[in-house]
């Protein structure tokens, strides 16, 4: 028994690329999320976060492999059969999709897309379903939730659409909510709003978070524990403060430092150089080497496994280092 | 907009559509070399008497102006004229020839809905060994023209195994149902392949959507993804084919109904065509043309009912 709820252990996701030809997109990922925690995964686009969410709900592209383990609740998700799987989606985990607008099905009201889960996988009555998706709606701040169940998602803003989305999520009542950049796709000024509903509900029902950003500053304001990805692997792991105060891998520190702040203006923004690459099309030895302006010929070598150093995990053989 | 508006509005659109297609039906025929005199007087020359007598019958000194409105106040109540040819009134002519086309048509619109939708499934959720094979059967329906595949139904189902008759309209409706039913699937056969492929196509698309994976991600049973999610979103270019398809099927059951040797509306049309019966081509092209538009706006309308992005509801 573990007391982790979720435990990725050496997760591997392979997608076929021609005859005969993988691709990785994710190598190597180990991450545990605890019951009620939230945790971040931080990384530029093509660093495989995104992948390594999917996987969990076993939700990866056509013919990809899945490699490793994946447990959730002591058991293990790669080897559960169509009916368990769908149970885990049902009730266990649910996600939450960067577009509302395309990932919520255009032709049908709101009200059937807040009560068609319901009434399938919880055998709740319309009636029941009904009032709960208005209550749940009022709850991620919608008060005219009758006359938006009958509307459809055109006649919705992005925000107010991934509200609903949020209300479809609790009203599963899941263990682990997969957030996939949730506020990526809104307004700055409906951003904070949207992540503000999402994380306070989320905490009163004491619901666990696999939040994935490339904004490190947004997963740094609401999560407890942030893992940095690059290139498919996960190159730190600490939690939030320590690694807005003291990132150890290189990586982690550009991502910080290239965030704009609106106390001191720098001219011109810092940014890490170069081009991010996909774990599939990285070199041996560290793969974010060839960006890292500290790297030595012996970073090119080996690639750096991922050790505890001061409380953190890094995978960086300078991390020691100030 | 709400829904009477739409409706009206669409309407006085489909009686503008007819009342320009009548003009030009009308208006097309007096263009046509020869025009109506060469035929009425035959091989003879008659004199300047003779032909003033038969324009005057025939109002031909009338401004054309004249003679189409008049025209179409007849067509309005259902009078087309007289068939030059058979000295008969038009509307005889096509009433029952109508209903004989009209019922072949459905019978076949039937057909290549069920099929067509069934087939195009069939090929789009069960990738692999079916897909092909339903695939291949899809293409020899689509390569195969009708007249072949009329005389190879008539030789094995009629001729060879008796089941069906060999031709004649029959009589009373399940009569001639069981008549029409070799027709009908001639008629429909190709259609059904096309209508499969587009099936196939637009519900592949369908089961790649963002849509769809949230609906996985909720856990809904495969099944009911595809009733609730797949189907209706992947309906719109299914009815667009399907309204096309059909409108075709009307003109196109010229050579189904000479196989089976049924009277119907598109022998009589290319039978006045070539007998120069102007009252009678105008007659039947208006019927088709009003055919046509009418399909065109159920087509419209089904648009309205998928999606509500296209419906004329309150909007936001």
């Amino acid at each position: 028994m573990s007391e982790d709820l979720l435990v990725l252990d050496r997760l591997r996701l392979e997608v076929p690329a021609g005859r005969r030809q993988w691709r990785t997109l994710v190598d190597d990922v180990s991450l545990t999320v605890a019951p009620g925690e939230a945790v971040g995964l931080v990384g530029e686009s093509g660093s495989g976060k995104s992948m390594t969410a999917r996987s969990v709900l076993r939700l990866t592209p056509p013919g990809a492999r899945l490699g490793g383990r994946i447990s959730f609740d002591d058991t293990s998700v790669l080897e559960l059969g169509t009916r368990e799987l769908r149970a885990l989606r049902a009730r266990r985990i649910a996600m939450i999709f960067q577009e509302p607008r395309a990932h919520i099905n255009p032709v049908r009201s709101i009200g059937d897309f807040l009560t068609e889960a319901q009434i399938t996988n919880l055998s709740a009555s319309p009636k029941q379903a009904h009032a709960k998706a208005v209550r749940l709606l009022a709850d991620v701040g919608i008060t005219d939730g009758e006359r938006r169940m009958r509307q459809h998602p055109h006649e919705l803003s992005g925000g107010l659409l991934q509200r609903v989305m949020i209300a479809s999520v609790l009203a599963a009542e899941p263990d682990l909510v997969l957030a996939d950049e949730p506020t990526t796709a809104l307004d700055v000024t409906t951003q904070s709003e949207v992540m503000a509903v999402l994380d306070e509900l989320r905490r009163d029902r004491g619901m666990a978070m696999l939040l994935i950003t490339h904004d490190i500053g947004l997963a740094a304001a609401t999560c407890d524990r942030i893992g940095v990805m690059y290139a498919g692997r996960i190159v730190e792991v600490q939690s939030a403060e320590a690694l807005t105060e003291s990132p150890r891998h290189p990586y982690s520190r550009g991502l910080l430092s290239s965030r704009p702040s609106l106390d001191r203006v720098v001219h011109p923004l810092p940014v890490v150089p170069g081009r991010a690459v996909a774990a599939f099309e990285a070199e041996e030895g560290c793969a974010f080497a060839p960006r890292c302006a500290v790297s030595t010929p012996e970073c090119s070598a080996v690639r750096p496994p991922l050790r505890a150093v001061d409380g953190a995990h890094v995978a960086c053989i300078r991390a020691e280092e100030p | 907009m709400r829904w009477p508006i739409f409706l009206a509005r669409r309407l006085a659109a489909l009686a503008a559509v007819l009342l320009v297609a009548s003009f030009l039906v009308y208006g097309l025929l007096y263009t046509v070399p020869g025009g109506p005199m060469s035929f009425l007087l035959g091989n003879r020359s008659g004199t300047p008497e003779q032909i003033a007598a038969i324009r005057h019958q025939y109002h031909l000194d009338q401004p054309f102006l004249v003679r189409y409105f008049s025209w179409l106040g007849d067509a309005l109540h259902g009078d087309f004229g007289q068939s030059l040819v058979y000295r008969q009134d038009v509307s005889d002519l096509m009433s029952t020839r109508l209903t004989t086309t009209g019922l072949l048509v459905l019978y076949a619109t039937g057909i290549i809905v069920v099929a067509g939708v069934a087939l195009g499934l069939l090929g789009a959720l069960r990738r692999g060994p079916v897909d092909t094979v339903v695939s291949a059967v899809n293409s020899v329906f689509l390569a195969t023209p009708p007249f072949v595949v009329g005389v190879v139904l008539v030789v094995v189902f009629a001729l060879g195994l008796g089941w069906f008759p060999v031709f004649g309209p029959g009589t009373g409706f399940g009569d001639r149902l069981y008549h029409l039913t070799l027709p009908a699937i001639a008629l429909s056969l190709g259609s059904v392949g096309f209508l499969a492929r587009i099936t196939r196509a637009s519900v592949g698309e369908e089961l790649g959507r963002e849509h769809v994976e949230t609906a996985r991600s909720r856990g809904l049973p495969e099944s009911h993804i595809v009733r609730r999610h797949v189907l209706r979103n992947a309906s719109i270019p299914v009815v667009t084919v399907t309204g096309l398809t059909v409108a075709g099927l009307i003109a196109g059951s010229v050579v189904v109904e000479n196989i089976f040797a049924l009277d119907g509306l598109g022998s009589l049309l290319v039978r006045a065509i070539l007998q120069r019966d102007f009252a009678v081509v105008q007659g039947v092209v208006l019927v088709l043309v009003t055919a046509f538009v009418i399909v065109n706006l159920v087509v419209d309308l089904c648009y309205s009912l998928i999606d509500p992005r296209l419906s004329p509801g309150e909007a936001a």
